[in-house]
């Protein structure tokens, strides 16, 4: 199944979600990161267990912090869909990148340009 | 372990308002254990108040070290050389270290990022809970390893009160009686005949009572 999609949305592959640091997620913001989204595996069926389930918590966290700093705690997401759901995973990525377009630009990035004007 | 929890980002942002060189200093121990200023905990709230204070547009330097512990000289003095570039610290230690930091760096603002909560145990992750208070004169020996000053809500030393209930303290259903599990525990070691011997008066002066403590120990002091 050769499927595309939005081309604006870069991956990056860790062995399990549980992978996925509170600390990750927000460097990908403070480097300029408009969005970012963490596609686990369906609950319940982690290879490591409960991977997916740390993942969601800190995603939560993550949430928390981008909101007290102003950066908006939509623009960081938890999916679960199986590693056989590739129509699935498409629309995730389209459901996202239309999220974030509508959000616009990540204010940080925005103010490091002004910054350095 | 001395037991701590972050405080809000709002009120730590408020600590800092002023500042535009602020150095963010974890602790390798105790606030490492307890998640709540390790050099994970400082790299995180290092990164939030970067974002917060560019997306306020105002150009501050946040950097962050992470120090084996802060209550000792040698591991605070690890910053003298980079202290000068700072206009304030706000270190996530314990109490303990806040002070010992303000008190060597003593024209630099020092803040706390943490609350010093109590000295406790680790149940199980993301669950701490206390266990002593320090009151300078161990009583456990009779207690059969269970704490009542700092188990019992009511620091009693010869017995329960009359609100233990099913094992549960009165002033919170979710909280073992402290007495309830000294109780038990003599009856496991089969030394029940100890909770008839009547605890002394305890000497308070050794707690917080008789004010700030110390111990000299001239055998060991250089
Ligand atoms: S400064 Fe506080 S948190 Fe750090 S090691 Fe000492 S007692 Fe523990
Ligand atoms: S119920 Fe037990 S723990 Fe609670 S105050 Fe009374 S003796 Fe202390």
């Amino acid at each position: 199944m050769r499927l595309q999609y939005p081309p604006n949305v870069k991956i990056i592959c860790l062995p399990c979600t549980g992978k996925v640091d509170l600390i990750h997620i927000l460097r990908a913001f403070e480097k300029g990161a408009d969005g970012v989204y963490v596609a686990g595996c369906l609950e319940g069926a982690c290879q490591f267990g409960n991977g997916n389930i740390k993942a969601r918590k800190r995603v939560e966290q993550a949430k928390n912090i981008l909101e007290k700093v102003g950066i908006g705690g939509e623009r960081v997401q938890m999916y679960n869909l199986s590693s056989s759901e590739a129509p699935r995973f498409v629309e995730i990525a389209k459901e996202m990148t239309e999220k974030i377009t509508a959000m616009g630009p990540n204010p940080i990035k925005m103010a490091k340009k002004k910054m350095a004007a | 372990m001395i037991v701590a929890k972050q405080k809000p980002l709002e009120e730590i942002i408020e600590e800092l308002q002023d500042y535009t060189k602020i150095l963010v200093a974890g602790c390798n121990e105790c606030v490492t254990v307890c998640e709540a200023g390790g050099k994970k905990e400082t790299a995180i709230l290092a990164s939030s108040l970067r974002m917060y204070f560019l997306n306020q547009g105002k150009d501050v330097k946040i950097d962050e070290v992470t120090l084996e512990r802060q209550c000792d000289h040698e591991y605070l003095e690890e910053i003298r050389k980079v202290i000068g570039s700072y206009e304030a610290i706000l270190s996530l230690a314990c109490g303990v270290g806040v002070q010992f930091m303000a008190e060597k760096y003593f024209s630099v603002p020092v803040f706390p990022g943490v609350d010093t909560c109590f000295m406790g145990v680790t149940e199980e992750r993301g669950v701490w809970s206390e266990r002593c208070q320090g009151c300078g004169q161990c009583i456990l020996a009779r207690t059969a390893g269970i704490c009542p000053v700092s188990r019992c809500a009511k620091r009693l030393l010869n017995g329960p009160c009359g609100g233990s209930t099913k094992g549960k303290c009165e002033i919170d259903k979710e909280l073992d009686c402290a007495w309830q599990i000294i109780i038990d525990r003599l009856k496991e070691l089969g030394k029940l005949e100890q909770y008839e011997q009547l605890s002394p008066i305890k000497d308070w002066s050794t707690e917080r009572a008789g004010g700030p403590r110390k111990i000299t120990r001239e055998d060991i002091r250089q």
